[in-house]
């Protein structure tokens, strides 16, 4: 079986996220080679063939000349499968790419079956099995499913090329806000989701931060809410965080957010539903209203 | 101006998933159905682009599904879309995403829509593919993952949301199809008199062709409920019991508490 990984680069920087790819690989016992477009002084370290584009000619992500760029790796590849990283480039190019080969695409697999791919839905709470129908697939990773192997080596370079020509322009990075809270080094987050139900319950959430001298977090939908300031988003499109002590409250635990705080010590979840994902990674599971909970912990932790 | 807005109807994501009968989906029995977050997005970026031009686009509502899915169409007419359409196929759940998407391509190839709005991904399936995939059918340029979006004359600015909280800056002119993220806007609620209007609204139902379907390219099988590898303890009770063992649990677990309460 061979697979042709994807690699991603944003401003000159190879992402991390390649060694997953190549753990991926490895996994299923593949053979490997990757296609990227990439700084030639970040390249990743492999033994293989490295089908190369240079970003400083083609630029930050452009969805048509990145499709144009893959399509060509894989006709000389011709690969059994294209794999991607369920990312914002892998998300957005995989289909494309699925689309033009007339090809199943398997969407932020999560493991390797007997019969097809493991994959998450109903948001984190199920799984399914998806079988590709098709000779070649089209695979994303869930990011975090796959350990990253580490390789070395000096990949075979071949470049290629493809027109530039596109519909869509890339005009600038928007940074996030600067000045906002740094998480990084809490010891205690208390974590805010949707489960909290009204903006005024955020008090009860602070409360029990300021017990611990801790941290107030929040996951997307209360930040999407307005309910907390975007710098307080844990997640990965906000900050990751590593506190010893994790209090997840209201939180059903959407692979986004277990992403920004799987490296916490020790998780406690309050949410009402027992089956909600934050299970998973909680070492401490309280099925409780946290309207009625929090308040009554936070007064026996002042005691 | 045209404007299609595709929308789809899922389960209440609080709900206890059971498996149907075959295995390859949940079973409906119990659940209860509403509009997938992402779209209530698309609705409002469609509906806010018909008002800063003066009501002059025609927004289309469009989603495949059941009987049932004629609910979310009725919510978005209430939201401000002006028409709606029902593609019938009770065996959507069966559809893989090329499926889908062929669906919908074939619907708005020839009506000429100018912007396509559809969210960037459903919450029951979530592989972020129907969309960029009628784009990629109907030879359409594609935004994915939406956070900010402005029409200026026939260009699209949008920004697209990446990793760490950066926002990717793009340009492009209709025809364009675009996948809204969670914030990008605020959603509206329906107000009363916008619900009385909807019900005049015209929704045209069809029938969805499945001998004109494109055949599918994946299958489906194993829908479980995962087991939690979590060896975590699970407490229910009264809370004041409930607090006392947490804090029991914490004071052995981890070195927070051990002075006098506070760090």
């Amino acid at each position: 079986m061979k697979t042709l990984l994807v690699g991603e680069c944003r401003e000159g920087r190879l992402s991390d996220s390649a060694a997953e790819l190549f753990g991926f690989a490895n996994l299923l016992g593949a053979e490997s080679a990757m296609v990227l477009v990439g700084a030639s002084d970040d390249l990743p370290c492999f033994e293989g063939r490295l089908y190369f584009a240079d970003a400083r000619e083609y630029g930050e992500y452009n969805p048509e000349v990145h499709k144009r760029l893959v399509l060509k790796a894989v006709e000389l590849e011709r690969p059994d499968a294209v794999v991607f990283m369920h990312s914002s480039y892998g998300w957005d190019l995989a289909p494309r790419i699925a689309a033009a080969m007339r090809s199943a695409q398997v969407s932020s697999v999560t493991g390797i079956e007997s019969d097809g791919f493991m994959v998450e839905c109903c948001n984190g709470k199920m799984r399914r099995t998806v079988r590709p129908l098709t000779p070649v697939v089209v695979l994303t990773l869930q990011p975090g499913a796959f350990s990253g192997l580490h390789t070395d080596g000096v990949p075979d370079m071949l470049m290629i090329e493809a027109d530039m020509t596109s519909p869509v322009e890339f005009v600038r990075y928007e940074p996030p806000p600067a000045g906002g809270v740094d998480l990084s080094r809490a010891a205690v987050i208390v974590g805010a989701g949707r489960g909290v139900g009204k903006k005024e319950h955020v008090e009860l959430i602070r409360e029990l931060a300021a017990v611990f001298g801790g941290e107030v977090g929040a996951s997307r939908p209360v930040i999407d809410a307005g309910w907390l300031e975007r710098s307080r988003q844990i997640g990965t499109t906000g900050q990751s965080v590593s506190p010893a002590l994790y209090v997840a409250c209201g939180i059903s635990g959407a692979i986004q957010h277990l992403a920004g705080m799987k490296g916490s010590g020790f998780v406690l979840a309050v949410n009402t539903d027992p089956d909600a994902p934050i299970g998973e990674l909680a070492d401490l599971f309280v099925v409780a209203d946290l309207v009625q909970f929090l308040p009554v912990l936070t007064a026996k932790l002042q005691q | 101006m045209n404007i299609l807005v595709c929308i789809k109807q899922v389960p209440d994501m609080e709900a206890r998933f059971i498996p149907n009968a075959d295995g390859t989906w949940f079973a409906e029995t119990g659940l209860a159905f509403r509009m997938n977050d992402y779209d209530l997005y698309a609705v409002e970026a469609a509906v806010r682009l018909k008002e800063q031009l003066c009501g002059a686009p025609e927004v289309t509502v469009l989603s495949i599904g059941p009987d049932r899915a004629v609910e979310v169409i009725r919510k978005a007419l209430a939201l401000g879309c002006d028409r709606g359409v029902h593609i019938r196929d009770p065996y959507v759940t069966e559809r893989d995403p090329w499926q889908i998407a062929s669906m919908i391509a074939g619907y708005g190839r020839s009506r000429n829509f100018e912007l396509i709005f559809t969210g960037m991904q459903s919450q029951d399936r979530g592989s972020a593919q129907v969309g960029v995939l009628v784009a990629e059918q109907l030879g359409i340029a594609c935004v994915t993952t939406i956070v900010g979006f402005s029409w200026h004359n026939g260009t699209v600015t949008a920004e697209r949301e990446l990793e760490g909280g950066t926002r990717g800056v793009v340009r492009l002119k209709s025809p364009a199809l675009l996948t809204c993220q969670l914030g990008l806007n605020t959603p509206r609620y329906p107000t009363l008199p916008n619900i009385m209007k909807s019900k005049k609204k015209e929704i045209t139902s069809l029938l969805s062709d499945a001998t004109a379907l494109p055949g599918r390219l994946s299958s489906v099988t194993g829908f479980i409920h995962p087991e939690r590898n979590g060896s975590g303890l699970v407490l229910q009770g009264e809370v004041s019991e409930l607090a006392d063992r947490v804090i029991a649990v914490l004071k052995e677990k981890t070195t927070l508490l051990s002075r006098g309460g506070k760090r």
